[in-house]
């Protein structure tokens, strides 16, 4: 202990030249956001593999295209960041985006308060799966399976397998406007991951959230209120599946009950693996969920420039999934 | 000369955690291996396991230039390792785990009555009550690393690696460890032996070697040096009183414990706490005392009886409140109950008190920071960067994070189980320092330890607990180790 007068930072200076500090920094960096270096190389790659990548139309063609998994994948990473799972958030956009529909074609709700309604069903559905999970103690595997059932049967129930169309065309400004040269969806992309961003990074909430998900005794033991920062993971989840339903069903003022957020969950999921996030819990970051989602819209969208087969375009997401996995186990 | 190495160098980015060491094992001796919390000393181990490469430098096995690349190829050498982290797999049964990977087959089958047969050899060795098909979970902490030191056992090692294996056994279990350790030397096994325990170190090692700072300090014959010697050699300097003077201001009761039951771990225990007292409580493994402390904190409710705070009855049902009311919990087990070990240094300081940083919904990071430097300051937590993870300290400076925790959150009655668990001499100084100077300031301390000669150093009162009850009460003045180990072992 006799030379423990330094602080530990005048230690760090004193250990390190500058020199070495940009490698430290470098590995840091390295280490928590390999996504972003992949998603540089790739976004290099696909200007160069396409003349029509690089133009604005399909730049912002493609952020739009995203936009609605985007925001699922937010909410997803709260859930996974716990070392849960949400399997239900395809169906939980159908259903509310049924609910949006619904009130304003079945019962005359203004826009606002359709889209209210929407969002309320959302974090219900959201609070049913965290009171399961956490109460009735059934895991969250299985109990976001049921829930995906039930909601797409509920939705489908509802409107006889069939499409809800709006009457009202504001309602469509939502999901076809721009602004400043970017569409709105992108927009709410943007706050949802800002609002994310700080509630994991500059809240309690945000560190009670990694706690759980690195080791939920321990954290129960630090009086972390585990039970409900579980719960409040799910409902974000399921207030997420629920904007990004107001977007989609905005985007052609209807609803399919059938076809709508119909295997979203599994690109959600695969956008928040590829950004980094432990599927264990614990460890992860918004950021790299948006890079994560990035990949996966360049992929598509340079696949399809090039005229690659949709059937083997499943293939090619599945293997960079694996590859994605790969790398961080590395690390 | 079994093991050589020679020039060792081994750094973690920018730590140099081995620093061009030479160590020299013979055969059959007892090696001790000392030096303070991040000295080097499990790094150094880890290299002989094949767990890390060295940077630069040579081994030799039996005079053999040896290339360990990994934990099988060490294994494969002769080498088997007690790590100081328990490394058992919770959902397996007790023989499971002695032989996973090398299970006994019988026409490819496992042949699980011999492994059964084996396993209980193993346990009569140690003349412990352990059940093969018992799941690792189930045990005490104390039981898992019996079941390590098996494991290492089974292998038949020439060379087996110890570090810090006494850690979280009581007396019995360990002067049983030392007897295993007796007869193995007679089968001319070498061992390498890190403890902080430094008065076991008299005891069974022939030789000694200090390293601080990653640097190699001294190697000598251990009957040359007492451990004050030894202690001094480890921190570079000199040494003064161990412990404090057990505080004397004793205040109003603030806790009071009327027939807590909670089936299978405790029964009927009473007792009370003064402000500004220190209260120890002493017993063997399964006594119950850490259950009994995590059923006070709301961890895992009793089943009956009372509990009275500041003569207001109260009943946790889990820490949160327990927390704003000002206790504390220092649990025994850093890895599982302790720590979030991916978590950064820092935000596990603060994790149990974040509410004490909120403006307007945010954690105000500056404030946090404060709190957090001055602890790291005040522990000497030995860390290059406290938004690195926790898991990458030595073990000794992980449990002071534990301690950091509590001292952060304005805490009134603080329970610390084993809290000097794995900390060097001079930081265990430090810390009856402190544990003193919280009692002084009015808190209340309760001290679970299995190192009787601390609870007879620091407390004013110790409870021993047998079995799940209370089986004695004695003031500093009565207690001594003799009737400490009575009480403990039922008489
Ligand atoms: N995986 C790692 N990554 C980064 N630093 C590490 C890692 N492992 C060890 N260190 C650092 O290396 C140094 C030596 O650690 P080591 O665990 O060998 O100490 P030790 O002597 O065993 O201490 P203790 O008595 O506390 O167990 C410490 O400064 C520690 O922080
Ligand atoms: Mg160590």
């Amino acid at each position: 202990m006799s030379n423990m007068q330094t602080s530990p930072e005048a230690k760090v200076e004193e250990r390190s030249s500058s020199n070495n500090k940009f490698f430290i920094w470098l590995q840091y960096f390295w280490a928590n956001y390999s996504v972003i270096f992949a998603f540089i190389i790739l976004f290099i790659l696909a200007s160069i593999a396409s003349e029509h990548f690089l133009t604005p139309l399909n730049l912002t063609n493609m952020l739009r295209q995203i936009s609605v998994i985007g925001i699922l994948a937010i909410g997803m990473t709260f859930v996974i960041l716990i070392g849960g799972i949400d399997l239900s958030v395809g169906s939980v956009l159908a259903l509310t985006g049924t609910v949006v529909m619904a009130s304003q074609v079945d019962f005359g709700a203004s826009i606002f308060t359709a889209i209210l309604f929407g969002l309320f069903a959302g974090l219900l559905v959201g609070l049913v799966n965290g009171l399961v999970i956490t109460y009735g103690k059934i895991a969250a595997f299985i109990t976001t399976l049921a829930m995906m059932t039930i909601a797409r049967s509920a939705a489908l129930y509802y409107a006889d397998a069939g499409a809800i169309s709006g009457l009202n065309s504001d309602y469509t400004i939502i999901g076809n406007e721009y602004l400043f040269g970017l569409p709105i969806p992108v927009y709410v992309f943007i706050i949802v991951v800002v609002i994310s961003f700080i509630l994991l990074e500059k809240t309690a909430f945000g560190r009670h959230i990694y706690a759980v998900g690195g080791n939920s005794r321990a954290a129960h033991l630090s009086a972390v209120p585990i039970t409900r920062v579980t719960i409040a993971a799910y409902m974000i989840c399921g207030l997420t599946a629920a904007i990004g339903a107001v977007i989609e069903t905005s985007r052609l003022n209807s609803v399919s009950t059938s076809s709508s957020g119909s295997m979203y969950e599994l690109d959600a999921i695969a956008a928040v693996i590829i950004g980094g996030t432990r599927l264990t819990g614990g460890q992860g970051k918004i950021i790299g969920t948006v890079f994560g989602i990035l990949i996966l819209a360049i992929l598509s969208n340079i696949m399809n420039l090039m005229n690659i087969s949709p059937y083997i375009q499943g293939a090619v997401k599945g293997a960079i999934i694996l590859v994605a996995v790969l790398l961080q186990k590395r690390s | 000369m079994i093991l050589e190495m020679k020039g060792i160098i081994k750094k973690f980015g920018n730590v140099v955690a081995i620093n061009e060491v030479d160590f020299q094992l013979n055969e059959g001796e007892v090696h001790a291996l000392v030096g303070e919390n991040g000295a080097g000393k499990s790094t150094l181990m880890k290299i002989i396991a094949g767990v890390y490469q060295p940077d630069s430098g040579e081994i030799f096995v039996q005079g053999k230039k040896a290339a360990i690349s990994s934990p099988s190829e060490s294994q494969k050498l002769g080498i088997s390792i007690i790590h100081q982290e328990l490394n058992l797999i919770p959902y397996l049964t007790v023989s499971e785990n002695i032989f996973l990977g090398r299970e006994p087959k019988n026409l490819g089958f496992v042949d699980y009555k011999k492994m059964k047969r084996n396993t209980l050899e193993l346990i009569k060795q140690f003349d412990l009550d352990l059940n093969p098909k018992a799941l690792v979970k189930d045990l005490s902490i104390g039981e898992q690393q019996v079941v390590e030191i098996l494991k290492a056992l089974s292998l038949k090692p020439d060379i087996l690696i110890m570090d810090e294996p006494t850690a979280v056994l009581t007396e019995k279990e360990t002067s049983k460890l030392f007897e295993l350790m007796q007869l193995l030397k007679k089968r001319n096994v070498s061992i390498i032996y890190i403890s902080h325990r430094l008065p076991e170190l008299k005891i069974i090692c022939d030789k000694f070697t200090v390293l601080r700072d990653g640097k190699w300090v001294k190697t000598a014959e251990i009957q040359d040096f007492t451990e004050h010697d030894i202690a001094n050699l480890m921190v570079g300097r000199e040494l003064e009183d161990m412990y404090p003077s057990v505080p004397a201001n004793i205040g109003k009761e603030i806790l009071r414990v009327e027939g807590l039951t909670q089936s299978g771990h405790f029964n009927n225990i009473n007792f009370s706490l003064k402000q500004g007292e220190i209260l120890g409580f002493s017993g063997l493994i399964g006594a119950g005392r850490s259950e009994l402390a995590n059923a006070i904190f709301g961890g895992d409710p009793a089943d009956e009886g009372e509990v009275y705070w500041k003569g207001k009855k109260i009943k946790y049902k889990s820490p949160i409140k327990a927390v704003q009311d000002g206790f504390g919990f220092a649990t025994e087990d850093r890895k599982e109950t302790g720590l979030i070990l991916d978590m950064s240094i820092a935000n596990n300081i603060t994790l149990p008190s974040l509410k004490k940083y909120k403006r307007a919904g945010f954690v105000n990071k500056k404030s946090e920071y404060r709190d957090i430097q001055q602890q790291i300051k005040d522990l000497n937590i030995k860390l290059y960067n406290m938004y690195q993870a926790v898991k990458n300290l030595s073990g000794g400076n992980q449990q002071k994070v534990v301690l950091a925790k509590w001292l952060v959150a304005d805490t009134e009655i603080f329970f610390f189980d084993e809290p000097t668990r794995g900390i060097d001499v001079g930081a265990k100084r430090e810390i009856y320092h402190l544990i003193s100077n919280l009692a002084k300031e009015g808190k209340g301390v309760i001290v679970i330890s299995s190192e009787l000669p601390e609870l007879l150093g620091i407390c004013n009162r110790i409870l021993v607990m047998y079995n799940g009850e209370i089986n004695g009460e004695f003031s500093h003045e009565e207690a001594s180790e003799q009737v400490l180990m009575r009480k403990a072992t039922g008489l």
